[in-house]
């Protein structure tokens, strides 16, 4: 072996990562749809002052009840229909459980890690109860999935790039940003100038859990167009990572979500367009289980690099109450 | 006669809010199969979880082998809660029960296949030696970097679970695949399984776990690292002044939590499954954590509450078999146990109680070190 072998395969590696970049955009864009959505409702939550742990069930309920919605009804009503429908009734299932989240976390002040906990453990239980009820026995399919619109992308995920330009400019530079920060950093001194703390908390974990909803809706109505148990496989949880990754703030996690959508497309990419020579046999010789586990590898590495350095909301998982002192 | 009547109330303000969680639990539970009993072949039929809960409990205590199934299934639950309140009492939420499981089901199974013609007790200690050995190296990971870096153990120790699933996937598949079988698996563990002390399947597992629970007992109450542990979890700050590494604690409390994971995971290889092939369930790893929480992370309680769901485990089969109720109701029982344990509001309202609020001890430090990740050990 001489001594450029491994300049050179790095040299040839930057070069098919170039080489596959125009196919590989779009499914690093759709890989990251869920993880982005997730990690908004992170940061809405969180800037709030309000930890959730539960986006990984709250994706999964929504991406069940999304599917159950358009089971039910695209013979009745035709696809299309049915296929919206889904989605707005995963986008309501979010914001119910985000209601149930709230309530959890401000009026009744419990453990904000245990109430997501209930959320994960729940959504398991449910979606894999009315899944062997109701889907598994009939035998029958879904209402399909969403047709794409531009370069592969779905309305979902295109609204991505929308939310979260959105959420950034609204974040920091508007009353309900300004608010929503200070409740987050400083809950006492927003009281003190009326804010009402814990209408805001509820209004921003609702939407963020809404948001988390729409995650769920792409898994099932507008990426696979099937519904299986445990399907998110720890997608929530990486959304949080993003969000941490990218500083709590809505266009670093969508950094974020791009960056593990671009580990996990390196699976897809290696298979479908295979690199040539020295570096083709490496990749090829790698095995896929390998690949599959390198997204949530790299979550562990980037978030023991970049936590410490990112300075998470003051008032994050504590609960507020008046009365109490400081 | 008083001193009893002290003592049955002393019990009854420790028991009281579980009892009753439970209680609520499993009338809103029926009121999601009633609900849902018009998809199953039956039709809808209010009396349903009056049948299904019948047979839940005769699967779960209804004959010898029913109670020896109950063991069987608490066994591991007792483990798997032990290594989660463990975690609590440091301040540490180790949702990753389910990895070290499979890593510790994983290492026994091979560990065990290669000692299968040891002779019995070596065979069957290096097995299980084994498994915690494994399950506490996977353990140690998120509580180094959690220590070192601040990286909340709820994110790392999901991605680990993850992680762990998939690579041994691909070592039972490429790494140890045993000879003659038509699928990926490990060897036979001849005599590393675990002896059967009862009946046809209660293993020499179920002992070892109820000796663990008073040794971590004793462990947290009687020693000083048990004492070093219940400060950090407390107040880390407070700990650091007292000259406790946080780091050391930190690290330490999530091997040894891991360490009890991978024993969960040995018992069950050794005594239950026999060996290793991607697709095992870590169920237990998700029911560990009601088990904690539902015993407040006392060793004591952990035993009650894995025996309960043990219990649910081991009778759900029949139930499904029987009443068409998904045993997945038993999940869903779970989550409304732990919702009724987080907002006992509900349950002293509707019981109008007058007991001590419940608390986990350490909980609370989980979720602030959440939102304090600059503060180091």
């Amino acid at each position: 072996m001489d001594v450029l072998f491994v300049p050179r395969l790095i040299v040839e590696l930057l070069g098919y990562l170039v080489a596959v970049l125009p196919d590989l955009l779009p499914i690093i864009l759709g890989l990251a749809t869920p993880l982005a959505l997730g990690a908004l409702c992170g940061v809405l939550n969180e800037r709030t002052g309000v930890v959730n742990i539960g986006i990984e069930g709250i994706m999964l309920t929504a991406a069940f009840t999304g599917y159950l919605t358009g089971f039910a009804l695209h013979e009745a009503i035709g696809p299309g229909a049915a296929l919206a429908f889904g989605v707005i009734v995963a986008v309501a299932t979010g914001a119910v459980l985000g209601l149930l989240h709230a309530w959890l976390c401000v009026t009744v002040r419990a453990d904000q890690i245990i109430a997501g906990t209930i959320l994960n453990i729940g959504a398991l239980g449910l979606t894999a109860y009315f899944n062997r009820l109701i889907i598994t026995p009939s035998g029958r399919g879904g209402a399909g999935v969403i047709p794409t619109v531009v370069v592969g992308l779905g309305p979902i995920a295109i609204s991505v790039l929308v939310l979260v330009v959105v959420l950034q400019i609204l974040l920091f530079r508007s009353r309900w940003g300004l608010r929503t920060r200070a409740v987050g950093e400083h809950p006492k001194a927003a009281d003190t100038v009326g804010i009402d703390v814990f209408r805001q908390r509820y209004q921003n974990v609702i939407a963020g859990c809404a948001l988390a909803g729409l995650a769920g809706a792409y898994l099932t109505l507008e990426s696979t167009g099937s519904f299986q148990n445990g399907m998110t496989g720890g997608r929530g949880f990486i959304a949080l990572a993003a969000m941490i990754f990218g500083r709590w703030t809505p266009v670093g996690s969508f950094g974020g979500a791009l960056l593990f959508g671009a580990f996990t497309a390196l699976a897809v990419i290696v298979r479908v367009r295979p690199a040539g020579g020295e570096l083709g046999d490496l990749l090829g010789a790698i095995p896929s289980f390998w690949y599959a586990a390198l997204p949530y590898l790299v979550t562990v590495v980037i978030l023991a690099g970049v936590v410490g350095r990112a300075v998470p909301p003051a008032a994050d998982g504590v609960p507020y109450q008046k009365e109490a002192r400081a | 006669m008083a001193a009893i009547r002290g003592r049955l109330a002393g019990w009854w303000r420790v028991a009281a809010l579980p009892v009753l969680a439970i209680v609520l639990a499993l009338a809103i539970a029926a009121v999601v199969i009633v609900a849902s009993s018009a998809f199953t072949g039956i039709g809808f039929f209010p009396l349903l979880p009056l049948y299904a809960y019948g047979n839940l409990f005769a699967g779960a205590f209804g004959s010898d082998v029913a109670v020896n199934n109950t063991l069987v299934a608490a066994a591991p639950l007792m483990l798997g809660g032990l290594a989660i309140g463990l975690g609590f009492k440091a301040g540490l939420f180790n949702i990753g029960v389910a990895g070290q499981f499979l890593a510790g089901a994983f290492a026994s199974a091979v560990a065990g296949s290669a000692l299968a013609s040891a002779p019995l007790p070596l065979a069957v200690g290096g097995a299980i030696l084994a498994g915690g050995l494994a399950g506490a190296a996977l353990g140690a990971i998120p509580g180094f970097l959690k220590a070192r870096t601040g990286a909340h153990e709820v994110v790392t120790t999901i991605m680990l679970n993850n992680a762990t699933a998939l690579l041994l996937a691909w070592a039972v598949t490429d790494l140890v695949r045993a000879p003659g079988f038509t699928f990926p698996r490990t060897g036979d563990i001849g005599n590393s399984a675990l002896p059967v002390l009862l009946g046809r399947n209660l293993h020499l597992g179920v002992p070892l776990a109820l000796v663990l629970v008073f040794g971590i007992r004793w462990l947290l109450h009687r020693t000083t690292l048990g004492f070093e542990i219940r400060t950090v979890g407390a107040n880390p700050n407070a700990a650091r002044y007292a000259g406790i590494s946080p780091l050391l604690i930190v690290t330490l409390t999530m091997s040894l939590s891991g360490m009890l994971g991978g024993l969960a995971g040995a018992i069950q290889m050794l005594g239950v499954i026999g060996f290793y092939a991607s697709g095992i369930s870590a169920s237990v790893g998700f029911d560990s954590i009601a088990v904690a929480l539902l015993g407040r992370s006392d060793p004591i309680g952990i035993l009650f509450a894995a025996l309960l769901f043990g219990a649910f485990r081991a009778g759900a089969p029949l139930m499904q078999i029987t009443t068409q109720v998904p045993i997945e109701i038993i999940d869903i029982i779970q989550a409304l146990i732990i919702l009724f344990l987080a907002a006992e509001l509900i349950v002293r309202r509707v019981f109008r109680l007058r007991v001590r609020p419940m608390e986990i001890e350490g909980a609370t430090t989980v979720t602030r070190s959440w939102g304090a990740q600059s503060v180091r050990g």
